[in-house]
């Protein structure tokens, strides 16, 4: 088991004939994920890295079978390709651009619950359940099929964590970077649930940052759902105060928002935080060890 | 992005906003003309800069001649406003508004926001106006009264009412603030804003609302398809070395400390600073050189980085993903060699070809220390830039 992806999910592409489309497409191939296909508006009917390419999203899902989405348009197209999506019956779409304007997102997000969809992102890495499937731009060889549930507002902060954890022989059951937006389409709380419920989850590992208050809901999650061992760690300690920290969502404002915060609600709710971004891995193995 | 308050007040009126005359100067003489054309006998001249705190930092003065006036705005011009919040360097006016004061019975407060665990904008008003509304939140929270506007249909009348009789306003004064908040967050979503505080909303003697004070931010990610509001964007209110890494698709934010930092990727570069301090020093910066890292962009952000004097040893993290890194390592000596860095550098290397990338920083013959732990690297430049002082 793992959470939302798996070896069966069939998957296409928004964006499928554009650089980033291709060059990730190659690489989800390469690592095994059942890509059924791609959109690309205009060029329906032609072939791309031996897939079919769609001009219409609803085409691509009749033709295919598809399940999920990755979108790698660019940001001005992202709130389009999204709505597309969700309207065209995507159980599960993932957007991989940065700098979808905020009010894009507002709509989108109301559009894509009310479809039933799921969307992770925008300004992430994607998902991946290691050796079954991966969408997105995370690089597959650091992954190792096991049993932490990683959850990460971050992209390279989170190879960080699959990094050690892969070293240290834990692995991860699925990895979902929610991106670093001010309105995610998936929150900590909504990853800590499928988490919870997965059997190969054994450990939930949380990477947050500074800015909004999802740590802070996810900790009241965790103390009224959460029974696996939940480490956490909160980038941002550092950060001054009004300034955007590179991700649009990465900014303490009116005094809230601070890593101290965060910290402090999550450990009220009994997780384990740890305060140096090098030890996410041994604090994970720990829980484990303590679980036995 | 910020706007300054005369942007923000011109875009207040053009949605019906309520704002005093006002009149934009940038130099002594307009400021002779614009007190009469506005007339009257008493006026404020304001700093235009992007700082709060400006009353108490002298830039807000009250005049009562033409000529007072015009040496209050000379006194002013060209020269760096230190507010609580600009920083220590203070920042420059480059405008004063003028405008003549109103008679104000009552300050409230009004803003819109976007509520992030909502997904919904919100419209608060506060009675406490002319307090900051952080102050207010903290201590007295039962103060603010929020309005939730749902985004396919805005902002309806009778939410602003609902505020406006929690607010206490009178029969003539509640349809005035249904116009002001109304427009407010028309112009909230037709400009892709992220922020609109208007404080105080004066309730005059006379029973008029009028917006005294108006702070505006728009969504850098949206500037886009908004070109007369991104042409708007004054740059002289931001730090050179900030402006000058956005140009280059650089992440750069200048921090006190003296270890200056690059790395890929936001939050692993806030982490990247944490675990500096936590190691016993101090960032210097917050730098995400992004993704595809090349040559180029590493040899700017050196020089973006060294621009900072502080600067006494730099880190480099890199977590090659899809990027190699003895890609990235080749990227590192040649900057290095180019820029010329006379301080300690430790470069970490981690992910794909890390061992390659870290056999071309050993054998680039230059002063750079490999490093393949996170913790391993925070140790080292913390040591050296320690042992260097």
């Amino acid at each position: 088991m793992s959470v939302l992806v798996d070896a069966d999910t069939r998957v296409i592409c928004q964006g499928f004939t554009g650089k980033q489309g291709t060059f990730h497409s190659e690489q989800a191939i390469a690592y095994g994920t059942r890509m059924v296909g791609g959109v690309t508006p205009g060029k329906g009917g032609t072939r791309h890295l031996g897939l079919p390419v769609f001009n219409t999203v609803k085409e691509a899902v009749a033709g295919t079978g598809a399940d999920a989405s990755v979108i790698y348009v660019p940001a001005a197209f992202c709130k389009d390709a999204i709505l597309e999506a969700a309207e065209s019956g995507i159980a599960l779409i993932v957007c991989i651009t940065e700098g979808v304007p905020t009010q894009d997102m507002l709509e989108a997000a109301l559009v894509v619950k009310e479809c039933g969809a799921r969307l992770i992102g925008p300004n992430c890495p994607g998902i991946i359940t290691p050796e079954k499937c991966k969408i997105g731009i995370m690089p597959g060889s650091i992954h190792l099929s096991g049993r932490a549930g990683i959850v990460s507002r971050s992209g390279t902060l989170t190879y960080e964590a699959v990094q050690q954890t892969t070293d240290l022989g834990i692995g991860q059951s699925t990895c979902i970077g929610i991106g670093g937006d001010p309105i995610p389409g998936t929150s900590f709380v909504d990853c800590l649930e499928l988490f919870q419920n997965d059997p190969q989850t054994e450990v939930i590992l949380m990477v947050g940052e500074i800015g909004g208050s999802a740590e802070e809901e996810a900790a009241a999650y965790i103390t009224d759902h959460v029974t696996k061992p939940v480490i956490a760690y909160i980038a941002g300690v550092t950060a001054p105060p009004g300034r955007r920290m590179g991700h649009a969502g990465a900014i303490i404002s009116a005094g809230r928002g601070t890593a101290a915060e965060k910290f402090a609600a999550l450990e009220t709710a009994g997780v384990a935080t740890v305060r140096s971004p090098a030890e996410m891995g041994s604090a994970v193995l720990a829980a484990l060890s303590a679980n036995r | 992005m910020n706007l300054h308050e005369y942007q923000s007040k011109r875009m207040l009126a053009q949605y019906g906003v309520a704002v005093p005359e006002h009149r934009v100067a940038d130099n002594p003489d307009s400021v002779r003309a614009a007190v009469a054309e506005l007339g009257g006998d008493r006026w404020i001249i304001k700093a235009q800069v992007h700082a709060g705190g400006r009353g108490k930092a002298g830039g807000v003065q009250f005049v009562s001649s033409p000529d007072e006036a015009v040496k209050a705005a000379a006194s002013m011009l060209g020269s760096l406003l230190v507010t609580g919040q600009s920083g220590g360097r203070g920042q420059p006016i480059h405008q004063v508004l003028i405008e003549k004061p109103s008679d104000v019975a009552r300050e409230l407060y009004a803003g819109i926001v976007v509520d992030r665990s909502r997904r919904r904008l919100v419209v608060m008003v506060s009675t406490e106006g002319g307090m900051e509304i952080e102050t207010v939140a903290h201590e007295t929270p039962e103060k603010i009264l929020q309005a939730v506007v749902h985004p396919l249909v805005g902002l309806q009348p009778y939410q602003c009412r609902e505020l406006g009789f929690s607010l206490g306003l009178d029969a003539e004064q509640l349809p005035q603030l249904t116009k002001i908040l109304s427009g407010m967050a028309r112009m909230f979503t037709e400009n892709d804003l992220s922020l609109i505080e208007v404080n105080p909303l004066a309730v005059t003697r006379d029973g008029q609302l009028v917006c005294l004070d108006a702070k505006v931010n728009a969504d850098d990610s949206a500037l886009f398809r908004h070109k007369a509001l991104a042409a708007s964007r004054d740059t002289s209110q931001e730090d050179e070395r900030e402006t000058r890494a956005r140009d280059w698709d650089l992440n750069y934010i200048a921090l006190d400390g003296n270890i200056g930092c690059m790395v890929n990727g936001a939050g692993l570069a806030m982490a990247t600073m944490d675990l500096i301090k936590l190691h016993g020093g101090n960032p210097a910066n917050f730098l995400d050189v992004g993704g595809s890292t090349t040559k180029d962009r590493v040899v700017e952000a050196f020089k973006i980085i060294l621009a900072d004097a502080n600067v006494r040893g730099v880190l480099v993290n890199i977590f090659g993903g899809i990027v190699r890194c003895d890609m990235i390592a080749e990227g590192i000596v040649g900057a290095v060699a180019e820029v010329g860095i006379s301080v300690p550098v430790v470069v970490r290397l981690a992910g794909n070809q890390a061992d390659r990338g870290r056999e071309i920083l050993d054998r680039s013959g230059l002063r750079i220390t490999a490093a393949s732990g996170l913790a391993e690297a925070a140790r080292k430049i913390v040591t050296a830039v320690q042992g260097a002082a």
